[in-house]
């Protein structure tokens, strides 16, 4: 009777795993499918891609990617520097900032304290959408469009990194440590760059990796502000080829171009996905 | 004595709290403070370019309000049809997004099944969320497009006679959409949740196991109570993400909301205000509506973390 029981047990794991692995697995798929198939259709020349459908390897991968870096109307090396430019110090900044503005909320005691902690929380979630008509006119209004660092210097606030930051500091940061160094008579901010920062460095690099995607990524305001060609991001290239006559195309080189647009963050995703992984959750909500 | 030395310190010391606070508020209020001010104060004025003609600004008072909430000829506020739109498309990606992502997350911390390959599954899942959207919604225009392989494959295997138009209806444009948060956004949920089910006391699960209980009493007497702070949290900033969502339907359908104006969204009316016809004043208007209602959802977060946080 016992035995029986316990192999029904037994069976009913066994069933309930393959359950469990099929059902993730078939996500895993849906996740990956659309950018296989991007990959595959990348390889093909135009007329293949006019042809039936194929799940075969194009073998036109080097010719559409030669085509689409010569582009003479999408200049997407162009593109994709300005976006790095974009990306790289606005993570930089973001981040410093952030770690710096936590630090002082974090070992100061200072008048107004608590609501400086109350008041960056109750921002954090605020979309910067709604305030976008003012940006837009004062960036008008100062002939401030098609300045890439209108985009990047206003990152020096990022609520939901400053959080993170706040976090961190809460969990890692001896204050005595903060005290000795002051006995050694190093001055404030010495003390911040040269024995916090340090200490800070995972906080400082998974936030660095968000900034920088989002910033990649990041499509309304650039495409409002930045109307000359040289000095367009990504994104808006991507938005100008939806907007071309379409049917005139070079389909290969179309979907070399959404390739493009998407592989720096894929590569950076290849070697540090776990990292990444573990930084959505720390900031947000403490589990 | 000691205590007079600490006490004169963390008072010289005070003075580098504010320079260390000071580039992050002055940050704000420049780039979103005072802005957000101009736009109130936009809201309040006619002013918009027609053709090459400058209108305005002259103060109209709340006729910006007037007619953003005013029927036109065919009984539709544009307005509330862009912000249903955008909750439609919403919901149909967020409900099996968070269903899956609960039973994702209860299956990857379930240490009866102790499932392997968690690290490479989450990676996968998650991988969406970092992809440019309007990259993605390029990707997914161009192999649903008339001539794109989706159709090509459709037709080869029969299953239509010719190329079906999916982004000229509303049910399929929505879908597609919906479809797309979704795949975007339910492998960032489920890390989120699981790290909440992980936060929960073991021995509460512990304890049940021993009395005998099955998974399915476990999950909705334990786990799903338990976990309503952050699944609250993570349902209210989605929601907010759904308000604000932007970049895939205005790549899919080229900005125009296609087809008749069902996919259109608040944000791509706001869009169309700042880059077209620089309608200072409607844009201004939109914006403060905005700002409200994430103001008020952003304060249901703030009390969801607050609550959180001083636990």
């Amino acid at each position: 009777m016992k035995t029986t029981r316990n192999e029904k047990a037994k069976l009913s794991l066994v069933l309930s795993r393959v359950l469990a692995y099929g059902f993730i697995v078939f996500l895993c798929f849906l996740c990956l499918f659309c950018f296989i198939l991007l990959v595959l259709m990348a390889s093909k020349s135009n007329s293949q891609l006019q042809g039936a459908f194929s799940l075969r390897w194009g073998g036109n991968f080097l010719t559409n990617l030669k085509n689409a870096w010569n582009d003479a109307s999408i200049n997407i090396p162009r593109g994709m520097v300005n976006s790095f430019i974009v990306a790289m110090t606005s993570a930089v900044i973001t981040t410093y900032f952030s770690a710096l503005t936590a630090y002082g909320v974090h070992v100061y005691n200072f008048k107004g304290k608590n609501f400086v902690f109350t008041f960056i929380m109750a921002i954090m979630v605020i979309p910067s959408q709604v305030s976008a008509v003012g940006f837009i006119q004062l960036a008008y209004k100062f002939g401030l469009t098609n300045k890439l660092w209108l985009l990047i210097v206003p990152g020096i606030a990022a609520p939901v990194v400053f959080f993170y930051m706040k976090q961190y500091l809460e969990s890692v940061l001896p204050l005595d440590m903060v005290e000795a160094a002051r006995m050694d008579g190093s001055n404030e901010f010495r003390i911040f760059n040269e024995i916090v920062l340090p200490i800070m460095k995972p906080a400082v690099a998974v936030q660095m990796i968000f900034s920088f995607v989002s910033s990649w990524n990041n499509f309304f305001m650039p495409a409002l502000l930045l109307t000359k060609e040289q000095y367009k991001t990504v994104p808006i290239m991507i938005a100008q080829l939806r907007s071309a006559d379409y049917s005139k195309f070079d389909m290969g080189k179309v979907f070399m171009f959404i390739l493009l647009a998407i592989l720096p963050v894929m590569i950076v995703y290849m070697f540090l996905s776990r990292f990444i992984i573990k930084g959505v959750t720390s900031g947000s909500v403490k589990g | 004595m000691k205590k007079a030395i600490k006490h004169r310190k963390s008072v010289s010391y005070t003075k580098w709290a504010y320079i260390f606070i000071a580039p992050f508020f002055i940050s704000y209020t420049v780039f979103t403070l005072v802005p957000q001010f101009l736009t109130i104060y936009n809201s309040f004025f006619e002013n918009y370019r027609n053709g090459l003609q400058q209108i305005g600004p002259n103060f109209v008072g709340l006729q910006n309000y007037v007619q953003l909430l005013t029927p036109d000829k065919t009984g539709t506020v544009d307005f509330l049809k862009y912000f249903g739109n955008a909750m439609a498309m919403w919901i149909v990606g967020a409900v099996p997004q968070f269903i899956i992502a609960l039973l994702l997350a209860v299956l990857f911390t379930s240490a009866r099944l102790n499932l392997k390959g968690q690290g490479i599954a989450k990676t996968i899942i998650y991988m969406p969320n970092l992809i440019m959207a309007s990259a993605f919604s390029m990707l997914i225009f161009a192999l649903f497009s008339n001539v794109g392989p989706i159709n090509k494959l459709l037709v080869a295997s029969g299953v239509i006679d010719q190329a079906f138009d999916f982004l000229s209806f509303k049910i399929p444009v929505r879908t597609i959409i919906a479809f797309m948060n979704f795949i975007m956004w339910f492998g960032n949920t489920t890390i989120v949740l699981m790290a909440g089910i992980m936060g929960i006391d073991q021995s509460l699960f512990e304890s049940a196991n021993m009395d005998g209980a099955n998974a399915i009493h476990v999950f909705f007497d334990i786990t799903l109570p338990l976990l309503m702070p952050i699944l609250t949290y993570a349902m209210i900033t989605s929601l907010i993400g759904g308000i604000q969502m932007f970049d895939v339907p205005q790549v899919i359908t080229n900005g125009k909301g296609t087809p008749n104006m069902t996919s259109q969204t608040v944000i791509m009316m706001l869009n169309n205000y700042l880059s077209t016809s620089k309608n200072y004043g409607m844009a201004g208007a939109l914006s403060v509506m905005l700002f409200i209602i994430t103001g008020i959802l952003s304060f249901l977060v703030f009390r969801t973390l607050s609550k959180q946080y001083k636990k």
